[in-house]
Parts: structure tokens; C-alpha cells; sequence
């Protein structure tokens, strides 16, 4: 990346200069050979169940694929587990398994995905379609599903998705709180971290460490990147007295150029973790539970409560409350407000980060992941009271919640919706958020 | 390498119906970002209700011009309810919902669920005949040395340019009157503008919606120049794009629009030419990137232009009114 600049403007291009330098330097890492395309669009995939340590393939098996109640064709699958579905072209497709046709003792291991409704094909693309599958103990298998398995399964799909939000959503409000700055490219430090710990995690790309230890490089990278942002882009921004309005319009484009930068060299495709991939569930009070989600589910509040007594106990944190409430009074009393800022960078980075290697374990890593939730972090900022920390960490457990209970009402592809419906409710009845103070506005 | 081809490209783009198009997205986004110092960060939306309102009125039966104008109705309405819940409180609630709405509408549109009505991922086509069909210019080429075009496409440069040089003679039309200067020093102080008496609150409103209406002719445009319609053409991107032209050419001022639009369009269409030469003439750059990749890249100079623009000329392109924050220490 070459960037030249005529005349000296001082430090502040410099340090501009030299972040977006090590952003290039950071995703330079990335760079991954792109998987080659087949001729014509193909649905298929591999159905195994996991037996101990062993994978054992599964044949006779029916799944059909559809569009708009259209039945496109059915495969069954064969000796080695798979199966094929030519598709007509790139578009949405139904592909749904008849769990009839599994065999004794063998069940989803979601049992709410016998079905998946919005399968997008795109030009070209043989597209892997995953039935997770796992030894049953035939509570669930076969027949309907009651609804209380559901609502359970949605609740755990909820807080899983939840702990994402919460943990990038907690970070966005600090940074709002310390700077007045609504950072619009908060989402990509969740991506950024996701991509990372691919780097580390998949053979190939990199050393091939285990998913809990490359996390832990890919975190601390991402804490660095906020501190070079906080540090040279933001500080010397504020330095020059640039007006808020202003500095929104420079993070969206941040968000931008680095959305595009993750495409360019991560690829459009999501990719998932080798490392816990098709977990067999358990059965918890008679739901079905992946052990990932529910460790996803504990990690993230023990963090939680860990920032939590940071913030109450610490100097820093102490600090940081006081620079949220009054940023003037704080600095006159001696507080070193510039230190405190380039703190909540790092500490914003490092949640986000976090959130996105869970988000990427439960789902997939793709270079626009961030941005695809970024929504859901915006409600639940608004949801809990921009600028707080303890009310936006319980809102992001609810909006998470409420976007996969929405599925019980709305179509599954349209449950994001339902996090547009929390923000503008909540902007319309109480703007500063359940647990925000009153402000005169407007 | 030819150069040459790479300015034609460049000069086709930033004369055709692209440019004219995002012109007409440029004038209604300067109308609420440059004059009413609104953060809308969902403009591509605007653009899906217009296109979207022309092509499913003639897909149930309605005539062209009746497309049109529900277009364009549909997109000031999309202002008048994302900007109800939002315009009374600060300017980043507004943003936020804005990219928050414009993403959901997109996602709406696309999914199967509304595809009886939308077409889904696979959009509408063929609704535009009646504007093809008043076709004056006969079939053939036309231009200038390297610059030709087809008849089909002059007619729709025609159009579009016509459109943009109303647009802009609007703007400037209401900017010059009470109602314009009420909105500039809502820009510069809100809290003196309320403080004598005005509706703040409903002044916005009414800029959001005008902004909007225009903006949807950019992707009424579109529509009908493509003679078809998909959601992934209103990606978020678009509104990024949108911005780089409004604040390039100068936010708030009356032609400032069109500039930045032709200026970007140069720019931008000039180095996807070029990387694609690049790409394939230059060996090493042919072995880091593919052409797909190489296609990207436009999309990281928009995004790092975007900051730049900010970072050397802030105050003097926003003109935007200093939150409180920027009181230097």
C-alpha cells in the first residue's frame, strides 16, 4: 500500500498514515487461496453422526430442496453420506430432511433445523448445506417438536447470540460515553477478531493452533488495533476540535474501507472453524443444548461481571465513569482523560473481539459479520441507554432473546427485523434506555 | 497499457446514466446532509422505494408514469416514518436508525416471504417499455471519436440529465426561500433557530422527505434504464458512495452535488479500468490478486476516501454544527 502525501499537516496525518498502515499490515496476513468454482449451481452436502471420537456416514437418508413450495428435486444419500441437488441457478432454496428417514438412535442435534428455509446460492457455487447430526436418546427424534423444546432451544439460541452482542455492544456504549463518538465501525472489530482467530486456528493459513489458543493472539491484535485507532486517528481528531457529525461520517468510512479490505482478503465466502464443529448436543432439562453455546453462554457474563467490577472497583474504571459523566469536571480533577480514552479503545477492542470469535464458533466467520449485526449492537445500546455499561451488557442479552424468539412468529430470514422493531420502540417510549438517566434532548 | 481506454471509461461513466443517476441521490442527500445537517446513513433506501414503487405499479397493471410518482411517494414516506421516532431526539439516534431501517428494507425485500410482491433475490423485470417505447433518437450510434453510445442509452442520458438539471434548480429554488434559510440555521444552531419560534422538528421532516423524493428518482432511474430490479443493487455501499460525492463536491452548496458525482464517477470507474489492466498485464500484481479482487479495491478507496476527505478539509466542507465535544483541551 503505498500512500503519498505532499506538505506536512503535522502529526495527526502521520499517525493516520501510519494506522492505516498497520490495518493493511494486519489483514496482509489474511490473505487465503479462494476455493475454485464448479460449473452450475449444486446443493449437497455430507450427512455423518460423530460416535466417540469416529464419524460414521449415514446412507438412506431424504432431503429435498425447494423454491416457493416448489419442489426442486430430493436426493437420498448414499454409502458415504452424501448427497446431491442440482439447482436451476443462484437464488434462495428450502432444503429441508425428512427426519423419518433417519435412522434408530440418530437425531439433529437442532431439532428446530429439519428445515432451513433460506439457503442462498450464488453464481457458480457447489454450496455445502450442513445437517448436524448426533446419537439421539430418541426424546426428540421423530415427529413433531413440543413447544417447550423449541422456546428452550430458542432461549439458548438467544443468550448465544446474546453474549455476542453484548460483549461489542458494551464496548460501542464506552466509547460512546468517554468520547460522545457513535463509532460505526465498532462491528468491524467483531469481524477482525473472528477472521484472526481463523488465521491462527486453520492449517493452512497459519500455524494451525488449536481454536482456544489462536483466539488469544487474534484478541490481543484486535485490542492493539483499537489502541492505534484510538490513538492515531481519534485523539488527534479530537485534538483538532472536529465537530461529532463529522467524526461519524469518518467511522462509517473506516467501516467501510475495512469491510472492504476483510473482503479483498479473507473472501466473500464464510468459512467455519474446524475446532468444535458439529458439536453433539446434550440434553439439558429436556431441551437439546450444544455444549459450545452453553460455554459461549458462561464465558461471556463471567467477562462481563469481571468489566463490571473493573468499572466499579478500579481506579481506571473509576476513571472511565467519571470521564462518561462529566468530562470537564473529571479532567479538572486531575484525571488523565486522554489515558482513560486510550483504555476504553483497548477494552472496547478486546470485548468485541472476544464477541466475535463466539460468534464465529456458533456460526460462521465471514467479512461481513460485523456489519450483519451491527443493527442488533445499535439496538441494544439504545435498548440499554447509550453511554451506560450494566444497562446495555442485560440489553444485549435481550435483544439476542428477542430476535430468535421472533422466529416462533416471523419467517427465520426476517427475525432481524424484530431488532429494528426494539430500537425504534425504545427511541419512540424511553430514548436514554431502561437503565439511562433523563437528559433534556431536542 | 492503454490509457487511452482507461479515459474513456473514465469519461463514459462520468457522462452516462451512472453519473446522472447518482447526481440526482447526490442532490437529495446535500439536501439533507449539507443544508439540514442530517446524518442519514440509510440513503440507499430511498433509492430501493422509488425503484421498487415504479417497478411492482407496473408489474400490477399500473401505467409507467403512475410508477413514478408512487415512487417517489413511497420514498417520502419511508422519511416520514423513520424520521417521526427519530428527529426530536440527537443527531446520532437518527443515524443509527437510518442504516438500521435501509438494511432491514433491503433484507425485507429480498426474502422469500414478500416475493409474491418484490420478485425476491430474483427482483422485477421488464416494466420500463412505455419509457423505451418514446425512444426519439433512432437505433444506432452516436458520438464523438472514441465516445460512442447507443441510441437507447442517449435517450436515457438525455433523460437523466434533464432530471438532474431540475433537481438542482429546485434545490436552489427553495434554498433561496424563507423555508431554505429557516433549514440552514437549523444546520448552524437548532437551539436559537427553536428559540424563535420555528418547528425545528417538522423543518427536518419536510427536508428529509423532499431529499428522499429526489433521491428515489435516482433509483427510478435505474430501474428503468436496466428495465429491471434487484435488491443487491442497493447494497449498503451505495450510500457511502453517496456521501464521498456530496461532501468531494461540497456539502451544502447548490451544484456542489453534481460535481462530486461527476468527479467521483471519473475517479472511480477510471481506477476499476485500471486495475483491471493492471490485473491482467501486470505479472505480479496478476499473481496477488484475482479479478474479483482487483475489483474490490475501488470499494477500499471509497471507504479510506471517505476519512481522508474529513480528516483535511472537516469544517470547511460540513459546515456542521460542533456537537460539544470539539472543544479542544
Amino acid at each position: 500500500m503505498a500512500l503519498t502525501v505532499g506538505g506536512g499537516e503535522g502529526r495527526s496525518i502521520r499517525g493516520l498514515i501510519r494506522l492505516l498502515a498497520g490495518a493493511a499490515g494486519i489483514l496482509a496476513m489474511l490473505a487465503l487461496p479462494q476455493p475454485a468454482l464448479a460449473e452450475g449451481e449444486i446443493l449437497g452436502g455430507t450427512l455423518t453422526y460423530r460416535a466417540g471420537d469416529e464419524r460414521t456416514p449415514i446412507e438412506g437418508v431424504s432431503v429435498t430442496v425447494s423454491q416457493n413450495g416448489t419442489e426442486i428435486g430430493t436426493a437420498v444419500s448414499d454409502a458415504e453420506g452424501r448427497w446431491e441437488v442440482p439447482v436451476p441457478g443462484a437464488g434462495s432454496y428450502a432444503v429441508s430432511l425428512d427426519i423419518a428417514t433417519l435412522p434408530e438412535g440418530v437425531t439433529l442435534t437442532d431439532p428446530t433445523r429439519a428445515e432451513l428455509p433460506n439457503v442462498a446460492v450464488i453464481g457458480g457455487q457447489r454450496k455445502v448445506v450442513i445437517f448436524p447430526l448426533t446419537e439421539g436418546e430418541g426424546s426428540v427424534a421423530g415427529g413433531g417438536v413440543s413447544v417447550y423444546v423449541r422456546v428452550g432451544a430458542l432461549l439458548v439460541a438467544g443468550l448465544k447470540l446474546g453474549a455476542t452482542i453484548a460483549l461489542a455492544a458494551v464496548g460501542l456504549s464506552l466509547i460512546y460515553g468517554v468520547t460522545r463518538l457513535v463509532n460505526f465501525a465498532h462491528a468491524e472489530l467483531v469481524t477482525l477478531g473472528a477472521v484472526l482467530a481463523f488465521v491462527f486456528h486453520v492449517p493452512g493459513s497459519g500455524p494451525g493452533w488449536p481454536l482456544i489458543l489462536a483466539a488469544i493472539p487474534a484478541i490481543l491484535l484486535v485490542a492493539g488495533f483499537g489502541w492505534l485507532q484510538g490513538r492515531y486517528l481519534w485523539q488527534p481528531l479530537r485534538r483538532r476540535g472536529t465537530a461529532v457529525l463529522s467524526l461519524m461520517v469518518v467511522s462509517i468510512g473506516l467501516s467501510f474501507a475495512l469491510r472492504s479490505l476483510i473482503q479483498l482478503t479473507f473472501g466473500g465466502q464464510p468459512a467455519a472453524y474446524p475446532d468444535f464443529a458439529g458439536q453433539p448436543s446434550m440434553i439439558v432439562l429436556g431441551v437439546p443444548v450444544v455444549p459450545k453455546h452453553l460455554v459461549t453462554i458462561a464465558v461471556t457474563i463471567a467477562v462481563l461481571l469481571l468489566v463490571a467490577q473493573f468499572l466499579q472497583r478500579s481506579r481506571t474504571g473509576t476513571a472511565m465513569r467519571a470521564v462518561a459523566d462529566d468530562r470537564d469536571l473529571a479532567e479538572s480533577s486531575g484525571i488523565d482523560v486522554d489515558r482513560v480514552i486510550q483504555v476504553t479503545w483497548v477494552l472496547a477492542a478486546l470485548l468485541a473481539a472476544i464477541g466475535g470469535v463466539f460468534f464465529g464458533l456458533n456460526e460462521s466467520v465471514s467479512y461481513d459479520m460485523g456489519f450483519r449485526i451491527l443493527l442488533l449492537l445499535f439496538a441494544a445500546v439504545v435498548l440499554g441507554g447509550l453511554g451506560t455499561a450494566y444497562g446495555v451488557m442485560a440489553g444485549g442479552f435481550i435483544v439476542g432473546v428477542v430476535v430468535e424468539m421472533s422466529t416462533l412468529v416471523l419467517p427465520a430470514e426476517l427475525k432481524i427485523v424484530s431488532g429494528l422493531v426494539i430500537l425504534i420502540l425504545m427511541l419512540l417510549i424511553r430514548p436514554q434506555g431502561i437503565l439511562g438517566t433523563r437528559e433534556r434532548i431536542g | 497499457m492503454d490509457w487511452i481506454q482507461i479515459l474513456v471509461a473514465g469519461v463514459l461513466a462520468t457522462v452516462g446514466p451512472v453519473t446522472a443517476g447518482y447526481a440526482l441521490s447526490a442532490i437529495g442527500l446535500n439536501l439533507q446532509f449539507g443544508y439540514a445537517g442530517l446524518l442519514n446513513f440509510g440513503h440507499v433506501a430511498f433509492m430501493l422505494m422509488g425503484g421498487y414503487g415504479t417497478a411492482m405499479t407496473v408489474e400490477f397493471g399500473g401505467p409507467l408514469w403512475l410508477g413514478v410518482l408512487v415512487g417517489i411517494a413511497a420514498a417520502a414516506l419511508f422519511g416520514l416514518l423513520i424520521g417521526i421516532p427519530t428527529l426530536r431526539l440527537r443527531a446520532d439516534y437518527f443515524a443509527i436508525t437510518s442504516i438500521a431501517a435501509a438494511e432491514v428494507l433491503r433484507l425485507v425485500v429480498r426474502s422469500s416471504w414478500a416475493e409474491p410482491l418484490t420478485g425476491g433475490v430474483f427482483g422485477i423485470q421488464g416494466f420500463a417499455g412505455d419509457f423505451h417505447g418514446l425512444n426519439p433518437f433512432p437505433a444506432g450510434l452516436y458520438g464523438l471519436g472514441p465516445f460512442v453510445v447507443t441510441g437507447r442509452a442517449l435517450w436515457v442520458i438525455v433523460a437523466g440529465w434533464v432530471l438532474v438539471l431540475l433537481a438542482t434548480l429546485f434545490v436552489a429554488r427553495i434554498m433561496r426561500s424563507p423555508w431554505g434559510r429557516v433549514l440552514k440555521a437549523i444546520r448552524e444552531d437548532e437551539d436559537a433557530t427553536r428559540s424563535l419560534g420555528k418547528n425545528v422538528f417538522a423543518y427536518k421532516l419536510q427536508a428529509l422527505m423532499i431529499g428522499g423524493g429526489i433521491a428515489s428518482l435516482a433509483g427510478i432511474l435505474f430501474a428503468v434504464e436496466q428495465q429491471s430490479i434487484y435488491p443487491a443493487s442497493f447494497e449498503p455501499r451505495i450510500t457511502f458512495i453517496v456521501f464521498v460525492m456530496v461532501i468531494l463536491g461540497g456539502a451544502g452548496t447548490i451544484w456542489g452535488a453534481v460535481l462530486g458525482a461527476a468527479v467521483f464517477n471519473f475517479l472511480f470507474f477510471g481506477i476499476d479500468a485500471l486495475m483491471a489492466r493492471l490485473q491482467a498485464n501486470v505479472d505480479w500484481i496478476g499473481a496477488i490478486l484475482s479479478p474479483a479482487e482487483a475489483g474490490l479495491i475501488k470499494y477500499v478507496f471509497v471507504g479510506i476516501a471517505l476519512i481522508l476527505l474529513i480528516v483535511f478539509r472537516a469544517q470547511g466542507l460540513l459546515r456542521g454544527r460542533d456537537e460539544g465535544l470539539g472543544d479542544a483541551t
